[in-house]
């Protein structure tokens, strides 16, 4: 996978959360991964298609989910309900539409699938294409989070 | 208080967590009169049967679409001139086009703060004015 894609997801992932919820993450070295295993409790995914296939997911620790949609909401959430999945699914679309934005910049024409939520111990993330994924850790003081991106060679 | 202020506004958004995140960035801007439909045909409904100053619409519901119901309003006789505001996650040219030629008031991209929608509603109700 090209690390050109890296930083449109990096970036979008910021924007959104700083603008819909008022959070600062942090980014840490971005990575590869090899399997399908999930990094936090709740994983929101999107499929990406256009002259570029993959698909994009967002793999939440509770304490760090529990944070932002708390402060999307403007009332604290303690347990991940149905509002932490209806938000995971929008922050998933969001990040997805803001790095597709800076994407076809590049001069790619792209869209999106709508997206799922995972949840639950030990769940898996199954990306389009199989195959190593590169994976953007982000650290909160509420805990962390991943944004896990597969994306092929243009069409 | 500013009199617009004072407007009531429908959000319309099939998912129920970002009909509260929307009503929680207007509350910000200052606006407290807020009534949430689940879809296009919920929407229409209230419409026709609530007194509505101003529509804030998700483009993508199941039922009835938001440039579904941005038509439905725009052809009813007693709705015709509502103001609407389009909420779309993407800033596509071919929605932006549709939406425009169908009478959109104004659309916003998600993500956007409390300031840029108040700034948004604010825009549209000046411009009827």
């Amino acid at each position: 996978m090209d690390v050109k894609y890296i930083n449109p997801f990096l970036e979008g992932t910021i924007e959104v959360l700083k603008t819909m919820a008022f959070v600062n993450p942090r980014p840490g070295k971005p990575y590869l991964k090899q399997n399908n295993l999930a990094k936090g409790d709740v994983s929101g995914i999107i499929g990406i298609t256009g002259t570029i296939k993959g698909s994009l997911a967002l793999s939440f620790s509770t304490g760090s989910i529990l944070k932002i949609v708390s402060n999307m909401l403007g009332e604290e959430i303690t347990s991940l309900n149905g509002e932490i999945r209806d938000a995971v699914g929008e922050i998933t679309n969001m990040v997805s539409g803001a790095a597709r934005k800076k994407i076809e910049a590049m001069g790619y024409s792209l869209s999106a699938s709508l997206p799922t939520v995972v949840s639950g111990e030990d769940h898996s993330i199954m990306h389009v294409l199989g195959g190593s994924n590169i994976v953007i850790p982000f650290e909160m003081d509420e805990g962390p989070f991943v944004v896990d991106i597969s994306m092929g060679d243009p069409q | 208080m500013d009199v617009s202020k004072k407007i009531k506004i429908l959000v319309v958004d099939d998912f129920a967590t970002m009909r509260k995140v929307i009503r929680n960035l207007l509350k910000q801007s200052g606006y407290e009169n807020i009534t949430e439909a689940e879809d296009g045909v919920v929407a229409m409904n209230m419409l026709k049967s609530t007194k509505i100053d101003f529509v804030i619409s998700d483009w993508n519901m199941p039922n009835m679409t938001g440039i579904e119901l941005l038509k439905a309003v725009r052809s009813d006789n007693e709705l015709g001139s509502m103001p609407f505001l389009m909420v779309t996650a993407e800033s596509l040219k071919d929605n932006v086009v549709e939406a425009v030629k169908a009478g959109v008031s104004n659309y916003i991209v998600k993500p956007f703060t409390a300031e840029v929608l108040g700034e948004k509603i604010d825009k549209i109700l000046e411009n009827i004015k």
